[in-house]
Formats: C-alpha cells, sequence, structure tokens
C-alpha cells in the first residue's frame, strides 16, 4: 500500500475481521435509518423514533442479562413497544408528553437496573458502553445475516406502502377519503421504525441511534424537494458517516491516550452533525444579510 | 327522486333524510338535498352547524344514524372514484419533500402499493391538471412554501386528477385573501361548468359565493334547507329552520342573517341578541 493511503487507513485495517464487520453493519444500519428516517421527519415522528431508542436500551440490556445477542434484545422491545405504542394511540400529541416523560424515563431506569445486574454476573463493565453507546467493532459476525435480512425487510416494506404513507402523511385526511386505511398505514410504519431504530442501535448505540435515523434525513430533507432523491441522499450521508467514522475511530487507536481507540460512534455522530450544520449553512447565511 | 328521472343533468349527489350522531349528539338530522352535474352549491352554516360532518358522511368518513346518501344513483363506498375532496384548509409542512406535481401525481395513485412508474403518459396528464388550475408556474415549488391560494389550487388539481363527478371542498375560502377567494371561486365555477362535475363547497360566509351558487345547502341546529338561494334565503325559511325569528337584510348586494334584529319574540319582544349567523 502506498504511503500516504497507510496513513488514512491504519495498519491493517482491510485485513481486519472486525472492520469488515462493522463496515458491512454500519452501512446496513445507514440505508435503513436513511430511509426510513425520511418518513419519520416527514412524519414528525422523530420522537417515536427516540422513544423506541430507549425502550430499546433495556431490551438490549435484558439480552445482555440473559447472554443473547444484543440484536435479539433491541429487536424485541423495539418491535414490541412500536405495537403498545399503536394500541394506546402514542402518536396523538396529547400522549406523547407523557410518554417521553414516564415511559422513556423508566426504560432508561430498568436498562441501568439490568445493566448492573449484568455487569455484576459476569464481572465485564464493556457491556455497558456496548449497549448506551455501541461499537460497531464488538459486533458478531454470526449476526450479519440476520441484519441484513431484518433490513430488508424494512426496505421491502417501505418500498410497497411509500404512495399511501407519503399521502398519508401529507393530510390524514386526504389519504382516508382516498380510501387508504391511515391507521394500519401509520402501524406498518412504526414496525419498519422500530427495525431500523434495532439496527441504529445495534450500531451506535441504544442512546446515540435517533442521531443516525434523524440527522441524515434532515440533512437530505434541506437539500432536495423530491422524495426518493432524499431517501437516497439520506442513505448516502449516513454511509459516508459509518464508514468514515469507522476509519477514523481505526486510526484513533494512535491517539492519545495511546492504545485507547476513541469510540466509532462518537465520530458517526459527530460527522452526521457536521453534514446537517454545512447542509444549513447557506439558509443560515442568507437570514444574516 | 334519488335516480335520474331522465329530465336535466344527471344527479350526482343525493342525501335523504340523512342523520349523523357522534359521540352521543345528534350533529345531523333530517338533512335532504341533492346536487346535478354541473352545479355548484354552497354549503352554509356557522362553525358547529355540521358542515364538515356532512361533507364526511358524503365521503364515508362518518356512518349515518338514518338515511341514505347515494352517489351517482349508487349507495355510498369507501374509496369513492367518483368524489374528489380537498379538506379544511391547513398550511402544509415546509419540511414536506414534495413538489405541486408531486401532491397532484398523488392524487392520481397514492392508494396503490408499490413504487410509481414515471411514465409520458402520467406526466402530461399531470400537467394538464396544472394547467387546469393556473398553477404551472409553480408546479416544480415546494409545496410547503407556496402561498395559501397555490397551494389550495394545488389540492384542487390533486382532488380532480382523478376526475371525480361529486368535487367536496371544505371551508377553502377560509384564511384566503379577499383576491385570492375571488380567484378560487371563479375557478370552481369554471371546472363545475367545463367538466359536468358538482361543486359541493362549504363555507361560513355565503357572500363570496352568491353570483356562482346554482343551489345553497343552508344548515343550522344539525337540519338544512336547500333550494336556490332565492327560495332558501327568506326570512320566514331560516326562521323556521333556526328555530327563532331571523332577519334577511340585503345590504349593497350583501346578505346578512341576522338574529333578533326587528323584535321576534311572541310579545315582540326580542329573545335573542343581535347576532350576524352568516
Amino acid at each position: 500500500m502506498s504511503v500516504p493511503l497507510a496513513t488514512v487507513f491504519g495498519h491493517g485495517f482491510f485485513e481486519s475481521g472486525p472492520v469488515h464487520t462493522a463496515l458491512t453493519v454500519g452501512a446496513t444500519a445507514a440505508i435503513v435509518s436513511g430511509t426510513v428516517g425520511v418518513f419519520a421527519v416527514i412524519r414528525g415522528q422523530s420522537f417515536a423514533g427516540e422513544a423506541l431508542s430507549d425502550i430499546g436500551a433495556a431490551g438490549g440490556s435484558a439480552a445482555f442479562l440473559a447472554g443473547v445477542g444484543a440484536l435479539w434484545g433491541f429487536l424485541a422491545s423495539a418491535v414490541g413497544a412500536a405495537a403498545v405504542m399503536e394500541l394506546i394511540g402514542i402518536q396523538r400529541p396529547r400522549g406523547r408528553d407523557l410518554a417521553t416523560g414516564i415511559v422513556l424515563g423508566a426504560s432508561l431506569g430498568i436498562a441501568a437496573l439490568l445493566l448492573y445486574l449484568g455487569t455484576t454476573v459476569r464481572s465485564t463493565t464493556g457491556a455497558t458502553v456496548t449497549i448506551l453507546f455501541g461499537s460497531l467493532f464488538a459486533v458478531d459476525p454470526g449476526t450479519i445475516p440476520a441484519i441484513v435480512a431484518f433490513s430488508a425487510l424494512a426496505l421491502a416494506v417501505i418500498m410497497l406502502v411509500q404512495r399511501p404513507l407519503l399521502l398519508s402523511s401529507l393530510s390524514p385526511e386526504l389519504a382516508a377519503a382516498r380510501g387508504i386505511r391511515v391507521r394500519v398505514i401509520g402501524a406498518t410504519y412504526l414496525l419498519a421504525l422500530a427495525v431500523a431504530v434495532a439496527l441504529a442501535a445495534l450500531s451506535i448505540g441504544a442512546i446515540l441511534g435517533t442521531a443516525l435515523l434523524i440527522g441524515p434525513a434532515a440533512t437530505a430533507l434541506r437539500l432536495t424537494s423530491r422524495p426518493g432523491r432524499a431517501i437516497a441522499i439520506a442513505a448516502a450521508i449516513g454511509m459516508a458517516a459509518t464508514w468514515l467514522g469507522i476509519v477514523l475511530a481505526y486510526d484513533s487507536f494512535y491517539w492519545p491516550p495511546r492504545g485507547h481507540g476513541w469510540p466509532v460512534s462518537f465520530f458517526v455522530v459527530a460527522l452526521v452533525l457536521m453534514a446537517y450544520l454545512v447542509a444549513r449553512l447557506p439558509a443560515m447565511v442568507r437570514r444574516n444579510h | 327522486m334519488s335516480a335520474y328521472d331522465g329530465t336535466g343533468p344527471e344527479e350526482i349527489l343525493s342525501v335523504e333524510h340523512l342523520g349523523v350522531r357522534l359521540g352521543g349528539r345528534d350533529v345531523l338530522s333530517d338533512v335532504t338535498f341533492a346536487i346535478r352535474a354541473g352545479e355548484f352549491t354552497g354549503l352554509i352554516g356557522s362553525n358547529g352547524a355540521g358542515k364538515t360532518t356532512l361533507l364526511k358522511a358524503i365521503l364515508g368518513l362518518h356512518a349515518p344514524s338514518g338515511g341514505d346518501i347515494r352517489i351517482a344513483g349508487r349507495p355510498r363506498s369507501r374509496r369513492n372514484p367518483l368524489i374528489g375532496y380537498v379538506p379544511q384548509r391547513y398550511l402544509l409542512d415546509a419540511d414536506m419533500p414534495l413538489r405541486a406535481r408531486d401532491v397532484v401525481g398523488l392524487g392520481l395513485d397514492a392508494h396503490r402499493l408499490g413504487i410509481s412508474r414515471p411514465s409520458r403518459e402520467r406526466t402530461d396528464r399531470i400537467d394538464a391538471m396544472l394547467a387546469a388550475v393556473d398553477a404551472q408556474g409553480f408546479a416544480d415549488s415546494r409545496v410547503g412554501n407556496l402561498s395559501g391560494g397555490e397551494q389550495q389550487r394545488v389540492l384542487i388539481a390533486h382532488a380532480l386528477i382523478s376526475r371525480p363527478r361529486l368535487l367536496l371542498l371544505d371551508e377553502p375560502l377560509a384564511n384566503l385573501d379577499l383576491r385570492s377567494g375571488h380567484e378560487i371561486v371563479a375557478l370552481l365555477a369554471r371546472i363545475a361548468t367545463e367538466q359536468e362535475i358538482a361543486v359541493l363547497i362549504s363555507a361560513h360566509e355565503m357572500n363570496p359565493l352568491l353570483g356562482v351558487m346554482d343551489r345553497i345547502v343552508y344548515l343550522a341546529g344539525g337540519r338544512a334547507a336547500s333550494g336556490t338561494t332565492a327560495e332558501v334565503v327568506r326570512g320566514d325559511v331560516l326562521s323556521r329552520l333556526y328555530g327563532y325569528h331571523v332577519d334577511v337584510l340585503r345590504v349593497h348586494g350583501r346578505v346578512l342573517v341576522v338574529s333578533g334584529a326587528a323584535g321576534g319574540g311572541p310579545d315582540g319582544q326580542s329573545e335573542h341578541p343581535v347576532e350576524v349567523l352568516a
């Protein structure tokens, strides 16, 4: 490898198994998050994403305590929570405040207990950081087939319902008048959102998952007025941020404090935020003139 | 009277003895009227008179507690392609990544699953519809950035592109400035005549519609009176509808429906304070 490339990609980057896993899982999660995230932003359901993430944290912690893969904990709790949210009609703005205040706080509290018990039983502390803040390098490569399958499922669902979903998001009344079952479409979308949240939680942690879901989508919506393009741009931004984040995290092993790499999640979230700020820049400059 | 009787244009909407109960309260009772193709009908009543409820019942979104609604002679059904609808106005979200032409396109096939295939024919149909509502100028703008009147045109095009026979509009003039309001009314009157569509438009103020209404359905207290404006907008007819004395005043070509103006009580004393009802 030439010298400049070697300084960008740390020694052994391309040969490393965990790096391959991280790149695959990160890209998959970014594509699903970008696609689902665009609808989360236009439906005003970022809050639902955050709620599912926090509940996912409890699920991930329970999985750790039970000794099952974190993916299954995230998935089961997010999908279960999505079903409950649909049943109690949490979409209504009035219900949101209560849900955010009570249910989400409680979920993190439960996560705290489960993680404490887990770390005591297993006498490791790494899991707390992995569940809450994620670590792409720690993903078990054996779960890749499941991750890809669930991603494909979520993407297929979104593609299937995208037209009724768009009209329901624009105006539930217009959609209902056209005979669209607004509630069924909304519930279907919530399921796809739960899968996206679980994958994002696995990649960058339950607490930071919403950043991957909402950040690239919000950026894309500033750049284009067409839903198809917004999805493509959001997926591209998410993928660029995760991959670049992985490269930087790998390099950071040689940064201070030497011998301890910085968390991938930090780089991913920082890059997503930077992309958003850059996309907002033109509008901010215009306002100041 | 519900079927086409062979005289004049076809009856597109017939509402007979319709009652709607919501939350244990009779919002509408014994509402009867009919609209023919090409007719422009105003649905007039103050806030809470049941205008939106009536429109939603016609759309099949509220089940009637009694009576019958027929669209072009057939019982109404969910997703009736014969009906176009423009809901009560609200500003579309500026974050919505849709151009005016995308919203019109959703009027063609939003109920379908899967991804829409762009085609020459589809684009031509959308362009023609945008032209029919004078919206070519902002066809490629983001809907959330359009003015109220422009959004209204886009939503009318969205409702009309599936070629309905009946167009329902819920308070399309609310929140529009006077000039945009006039333009929308003129546009709707033109569409009714040119495309042989029955237009039913709700409003709490009848004056902007006086020049173009072929027929009026006046709602008060959950009941309705219908006919030409000359038949309905009369003191005796509206007094019977309201259940107390009201006067119809004509001032400078404008109509005001007023309660309590000229001693309506049994002993000549006013039972109600002076109030402009419509």
